[in-house]
C-alpha cells in the first residue's frame, strides 16, 4: 500500500508536515473540505461554522465517548476553490496556542490528487506536546477502562 | 523495521495498552493480569505473547510461576515517536476517501 499518510517532522523545528495521495480527482477531494455536511463525516465533529472564504471564520465541536464536548475553531485567511486553504487552527480551553495551516491540493491525474497540510506552531515544545496527544489520549482512555473494571469488582 | 511496525500494532489495541498500564507499577503473573479484564483467559495469553514478542513486556520465571514487567527502554521509544498521530490522520484521511468515493458513485 503505496498510498499512505506521511507526516514529517524534523526535531527542533516548530512545523510539520502530513502528505497524502488520494484516489479521488481533485475536485472531489477539496469538496471534502469545503461542505459542512462531508467534513462532519470523516472528521467525526459537528460543524458549527464554516465561512469558505478569504477572512471567513470556522467552529466544529467533537463529543467524546464521556459525552463531553470539544470545541476547535479559527480563521480562513485564503480560500482558493480547488488549490488552497490557509487557516489558524485553535483548540478551545486547553493550553495549546494557536497553528497556522497551509494545505495545498494538486490534481496529480484525472481520478487522483494529493493533499499537503503545512502546520506551524508557536514552539517546538508545543508542536511535540500535540504529536504527542494522540498516545497520551489513548493510554487515558485504556486506564479509565481499567477503572471501571476495577471499580465493578469490588 | 519489522519489529518496529509490530510494536504500533500491539499498543493499537486498547486492551494491550490496558495491560501496558497494569503492569507499568509492578510486575505481575499472568493470572492477576487476567483478573483485571472480563476477556477470556487464552484471549488475554495471546495479548501478552504479542506484547512480549514486540518486546514491550518482559517475562520472569518466579518458580512455578511467569511474571510480566514492563520494558520502559522499549516503551519511551514508542512513546517518543510520531506514529500514533500519523494513525490518526491515516484513518481520517481513509474516511475522507470513502466517503469520497461513495459520493462519487452516486452521482
Amino acid at each position: 500500500m503505496e498510498r499512505k499518510t506521511k507526516v514529517n517532522a524534523e526535531d527542533n523545528t516548530q512545523e510539520l508536515q502530513i502528505v497524502r495521495e488520494f484516489d479521488l480527482p481533485l475536485e472531489l477531494l477539496f469538496k471534502a473540505y469545503a461542505e459542512p455536511e462531508i467534513v462532519e463525516q470523516w472528521m467525526g465533529t459537528k460543524v458549527l461554522k464554516l465561512e469558505n472564504k478569504n477572512h471567513g471564520g470556522y467552529q466544529f465541536e467533537t463529543t467524546d465517548p464521556k459525552g463531553n464536548k470539544h470545541r476547535f475553531n479559527g480563521v480562513i485567511h485564503e480560500f482558493v476553490s480547488n488549490e488552497k486553504i490557509t487557516r489558524t487552527f485553535e483548540m478551545e480551553n486547553t493550553p495549546f496556542d494557536v497553528q497556522l495551516e497551509f494545505l495545498t491540493f494538486e490534481k496529480l491525474t484525472e481520478d487522483t490528487s494529493k493533499l499537503t497540510m503545512h502546520v506551524l506552531y508557536k514552539s517546538t515544545e508545543v508542536r511535540n506536546q500535540i504529536l504527542a496527544l494522540p498516545f497520551a489520549q489513548g493510554i487515558n482512555m485504556a486506564h479509565n477502562r481499567i477503572q471501571d473494571i476495577v471499580s465493578k469488582l469490588k | 523495521m519489522n519489529l518496529r511496525r509490530d510494536v504500533f500494532q500491539a499498543i493499537a489495541d486498547p486492551t494491550r495498552r490496558a495491560i501496558l498500564i497494569l503492569v507499568a507499577s509492578q510486575s505481575m503473573t499472568a493470572g492477576a493480569i487476567a483478573s483485571n479484564f472480563d476477556t477470556a483467559r487464552p484471549t488475554v495469553s495471546k495479548h501478552l505473547q504479542i506484547l512480549t514478542e514486540c518486546e514491550l513486556l518482559e517475562q520472569e520465571q518466579n518458580g512455578r510461576e511467569i511474571s510480566y514487567h514492563i520494558n520502559a527502554k522499549k516503551m519511551k521509544e514508542v512513546a517518543d515517536f510520531i506514529e500514533p498521530f500519523r494513525t490518526m490522520w491515516d484513518d481520517r484521511f481513509n474516511k475522507l476517501e470513502n466517503i469520497m468515493k461513495i459520493y462519487q458513485d452516486k452521482k
